[in-house]
């Protein structure tokens, strides 16, 4: 038992929940202080999967450090590249032909809409719903198959290259992927009647894990946890990158701040994605897939930023360069972290039920925070 | 005609003709303790079995198919596998409770097998406050449970134990006042008088609106009272990782899980025999050929096929349900059910009193 003096009182219960805990999507260790039923305090303790990452990636070259980052966010790995990869181009003013760009949209969208699906399932799971999971596997497993087509990988895709992507699409890329426009469109009302419209589910959600705006900007939150208390932060509106501007979508929020809010907002997300997807796919401008570089990349001495809109936040990538072959320093800036943090704030006070029911709406990817 | 009345009957009169009384009676009793436990483990296996397969189809899967046919022997092979597992006691636990509460929950279950009735004449024990026992006994495995989770020495199971304890309490209200509107219907307490009486019609179809109300409520209720899901606070994995069974292994979680599968078959046995008839075949007022037909089906199935039905559909919430929190199932039992099953008994009475029904 860890004992902390002047945060307990005689009575409180203190239970490790974790690091193997079945809600906790990995390795994540939380030590909760709870009178009762009734949480009183949240300590998130990381560092079980830590790999120090962004250390690796000051002995690799420009070229390899973008495969590092799959391994972080596993659910929006090619998200991760995208931002890796958009940081090197800004730095050696490498343009990206039309055609990479739309691909590398086409498979963040799809991405995007994976990781969605999955969150969705676990998000049942995590409420005490188990159907849902397998109902979400069967259409995410139609977009792993599309991109083993196409990327050779199902989940750690590796598939973009500074200056576009590594190869052109495979020829069947375009019809399958109509295929699962058309599979996804349907299947995604029967979400809506097995677990949205749910009265049990509202009544967990609603009024559970609320954040003020305020709050959740101070936390450092992002994507769809900001985005639920109403506050516009869509990094592909704000701040465009590879032809965000020339497509048409919404962007996704709500007002409430609380976990049903926050839920909205993926499932909204998913639509809005598929609406991306479906306006590209068709679309796709012909050309070079990726832009000449030089068989060695140097960034220029400096700091580089890039940042990207990835399926749980922004992501950000800093780099500081010497001029060498390697990043000098390299610092990723990962949603799930600054996330995480705001757990304690939205479930202090509420019942052991919703701290699992708001740490399933934050959609945590562990080797996210613990780089 | 070979009917398991006569079989009961002859086995009977048989003893009482070769051995003294008391003799007779033993063996009597050894016989149904015999029959009890192999029941124990029959339906043990068929319904984890069916608990497995009917999870499967609603999630697109296909369920265990590989273990003998059709995967039949999967549960029988799950049992042996439990068996030959080690049972660890943690340290620090209450022995004697820890090793105790397993056995008590699960002689609950058997004790409840007693005033069922299977079929015409088959049944244990006709004891004449059938009901009233049912009640009784069942609220007894709350014993078990908050024994496992105190001697557990494990905060998880504690707190599982206490929520099972709080929601047990409560739900047995409200199936106690579902169970008794049936009674005042009836005007027994006798189970095979509560089915005889539904000779010429199932309860849930003569007693007018109140019996489907008292139906729904019941059925909720032994939902929570079995720790099943929606209302699995006790175990609530994504919580409590197993809830008060946490630190049992091998046969002691196998007696947990044994008798939560039979405490659901019997829940449903006595939902069946209250509402639906129990082994009474489905009439149709005058259609004398179809009820002809449909008495030639014995009564044993009649039962059966109720009760798994009731089963199926406390499965199928649990597949389909998200769970709920502590303070809204206690909320929905204090402030909803507990109300409307008064109210209900109230109009049941006034109903039966003027002879209302059909």
């Amino acid at each position: 038992m860890i004992e902390e003096v002047g945060t307990t009182t005689e009575g409180d219960l203190i239970i490790n929940v974790g690091p193997q805990h079945p809600s906790t999507h990995g390795v994540l260790h939380l030590v909760i202080t709870l009178n009762g039923e009734t949480v009183k305090k949240v300590e998130p303790h990381l560092g079980y999967i830590h790999r120090s990452i962004e250390k690796m990636c000051e002995s690799l070259s420009y070229r390899q450090f973008i495969y590092v980052t799959s391994r972080m966010d596993y659910l929006s790995s090619h998200i991760n590249n995208q931002g890796c990869a958009l940081v090197v181009e800004k730095g050696m003013q490498i343009e990206v032909p039309e055609r990479g760009k739309v691909i590398r949209v086409l498979m963040a969208e799809l991405t995007r809409i994976a990781s969605h699906l999955l969150w969705w399932g676990a998000m049942g799971m995590d409420i005490g719903a188990f159907t849902p999971f397998f109902h979400a596997f069967r259409e995410r497993e139609a977009i792993n198959d599309i991109m083993e087509e196409t990327c050779g990988a199902r989940l750690t895709m590796n598939y973009v290259v500074p200056g576009g992507v590594m190869a052109d699409v495979h020829p069947n890329f375009q019809k399958r992927t109509n295929e699962f426009i058309k599979l996804l469109k349907s299947k995604i009302d029967e979400y809506y009647i097995l677990l949205t419209g749910n009265i049990i589910l509202q009544e967990r959600l609603k009024g559970v894990g609320v954040i003020s705006a305020e709050d959740a900007i101070s936390y450092g939150c992002s994507g769809p946890v900001l985005r639920a208390c109403g506050v516009k932060s869509d990094i592909r509106k704000m701040a465009p990158y590879d032809g965000y501007e020339k497509v048409k979508f919404d962007e996704v929020f709500e007002t409430a701040g609380d976990s049903f809010a926050r839920y909205m907002v993926r499932m909204n997300e998913i639509r809005q994605s598929l609406s991306i997807v479906e306006q590209l796919i068709d679309n796709i401008p012909e050309g070079e897939f990726q832009a000449k570089t030089k068989a060695v990349l140097k960034l220029p001495k400096g700091e580089f930023y890039s940042r990207v809109e990835t399926a749980r936040g922004e992501f950000g990538v800093y780099v500081v360069s010497e001029g060498g072959l390697t990043p000098y320093r390299i610092k990723f800036r990962s949603p799930g972290f600054s996330n995480l943090s705001a757990l304690h704030q939205m479930t202090r006070g509420s019942k052991i039920a919703d701290l699992v029911a708001t740490m399933g709406t934050l959609d945590l990817v562990i080797p996210d925070i613990d780089r | 005609m070979f009917s398991l009345e006569s079989l009961a009957h002859n086995i009977d009169l048989g003893l009482n003709n070769t051995f003294p009384p008391t003799i007779a009676l033993l063996a009597e009793m050894v016989i149904v303790g015999v029959g009890v436990i192999s029941l124990f483990a029959v339906l043990g296996l068929v319904l984890v079995f069916m608990e497995r397969k009917v999870s499967a189809y609603m999630q697109i899967r296909k369920g265990p198919n590989r273990v003998g046919f059709q995967g039949f022997a999967q549960t029988a092979a799950d049992t042996l596998k439990l068996v030959l597992k080690e049972g660890l006691t943690p340290d620090g636990a209450d022995k004697f409770l820890f090793n105790l509460a397993p056995f008590i929950v699960m002689i609950v279950a058997m004790l409840l097998m007693a005033p069922i009735a299977f079929t015409k004449g088959f049944q244990i024990w006709d004891i004449n406050i059938g009901v009233l026992y049912i009640s009784a006994i069942s609220s007894v495995s709350v014993i078990g449970i908050l024994m496992a989770g105190w001697a557990s020495n494990n905060k998880y199971s504690l707190i599982g134990a206490m929520r099972s304890g709080a929601q047990i309490v409560s739900y047995e209200l409200s199936a106690g006042l579902a169970i008794l509107a049936m009674v005042v219907l009836t005007g027994s307490l006798q189970i095979s008088e509560i089915v005889a009486s539904q000779q010429n019609g199932w309860w849930i179809f003569k007693g007018h609106i109140p019996a489907v109300i008292s139906f729904i409520i019941f059925i909720i209720a032994v939902t929570a009272e079995t720790n099943r899901a929606p209302f699995d606070m006790a175990e609530a994995e994504s919580e409590l990782t197993a809830g008060f069974h946490t630190e049992y292994s091998g046969m002691r979680f196998a007696f947990f899980f044994l008798a939560e599968y039979v405490n659901i078959f019997i829940v449903c046995a006595i939902g069946a025999t209250l509402y639906f008839g129990g082994w009474m075949p489905f009439h149709i007022g005058t259609w004398e050929m179809f009820n002809h037909v449909m008495d030639f089906i014995p009564g044993i199935i009649w039962f059966f096929g109720k009760t798994f039905g009731l089963i199926f559909l406390i499965m199928w919430f649990r597949w389909t349900f998200p769970r709920l929190r502590i303070d809204q199932l206690l909320n929905l039992e204090w402030t909803y059910l507990l109300p409307i099953s008064m109210f209900n008994l109230l109009l049941m009475t006034v109903i039966s009193i003027m002879g209302w029904h059909f």
